[in-house]
């Protein structure tokens, strides 16, 4: 199953918008740069990510998270947090990595 | 695994260059192979020696050579995006009669036929930019 990795603000772009839209079920969906803004807890994206996580992975890069000061026990129910580490192992576990920009 | 990984992105300008160098690093540190890095479009600008960034700032462009001298790393930049961006080595400076050249170490300028390549020989390919 495919890793997608949304790298711009979901206030700015629409890369997550088109990424829950079109990912598959069971893809794993992973959250870096200003695409961490996606993760808030009480932000108007919560409702469609926290419904996407039931069916898929989905995570955040917390180095990406800590750098724009975002509270880890304020994130969407469901929502994983990794490094650099994990994105590396979750693109070794994916069969492909898309990049939504 | 093998990896390649695309930077379409320059330095210092949102955050492309940094997570591609945090992504490979943590790559070869796991002991996975990152055959090539590949710098395309506003990315080739990674690939310039005469960047002087303040000194408590990081240094984008010496942290890729750095890297690339520690595990043999291929940084290849696009030639079409340097040559309207005026990036240089010397082979390019002789063919297009400049004054000048400015690659980094570690760099090299080939064609876009070594992403295709990448593209192809890897096992994954991952994209940073805009």
């Amino acid at each position: 199953m495919m890793l997608h990795t949304v790298n711009k603000s979901p206030f700015e772009k629409d890369s997550l918008k088109s990424c829950l839209r079109l990912s598959k079920e069971k893809s794993s969906i992973l959250m870096i740069e200003d695409g961490v803004y996606g993760a808030i807890r009480g932000a108007s994206t919560e409702r469609s990510v926290a419904e996407a996580a039931k069916t898929r992975s989905i995570y955040a890069l917390g180095p990406d998270l800590k750098a724009r000061g975002i509270d880890l026990e304020k994130l969407v129910d469901g929502i994983t947090v990794v490094d650099y580490d994990g994105f590396v192992k979750l693109a070794v576990e994916s069969s492909k990595v898309q990049s939504w920009m | 695994m093998k990896f390649a990984v695309l930077v379409n992105e320059g330095p210092y300008t949102h955050q492309a260059s940094d997570s591609a160098y945090h992504f490979t690093r943590s790559a070869l540190s796991q002991g996975h192979e990152v055959m090539r890095v590949f710098f395309y479009h506003d990315g080739v600008n990674n690939g310039t020696r005469l960047t002087t960034p303040p000194q408590d700032d990081r240094n984008i462009t010496n942290r890729w050579s750095a890297l690339a001298g520690e595990y043999d790393l291929d940084l290849v930049v696009c030639v079409a995006a340097a040559q309207r961006r005026g990036i240089v080595d010397a082979d390019e400076q002789k063919r297009n009669k400049k004054d000048a050249n400015n690659i980094a170490d570690g760099f090299r300028i080939s064609g876009l036929g070594q992403l295709i390549e990448a593209g192809i020989q890897a096992d994954r390919l991952v994209s940073f930019g805009d």
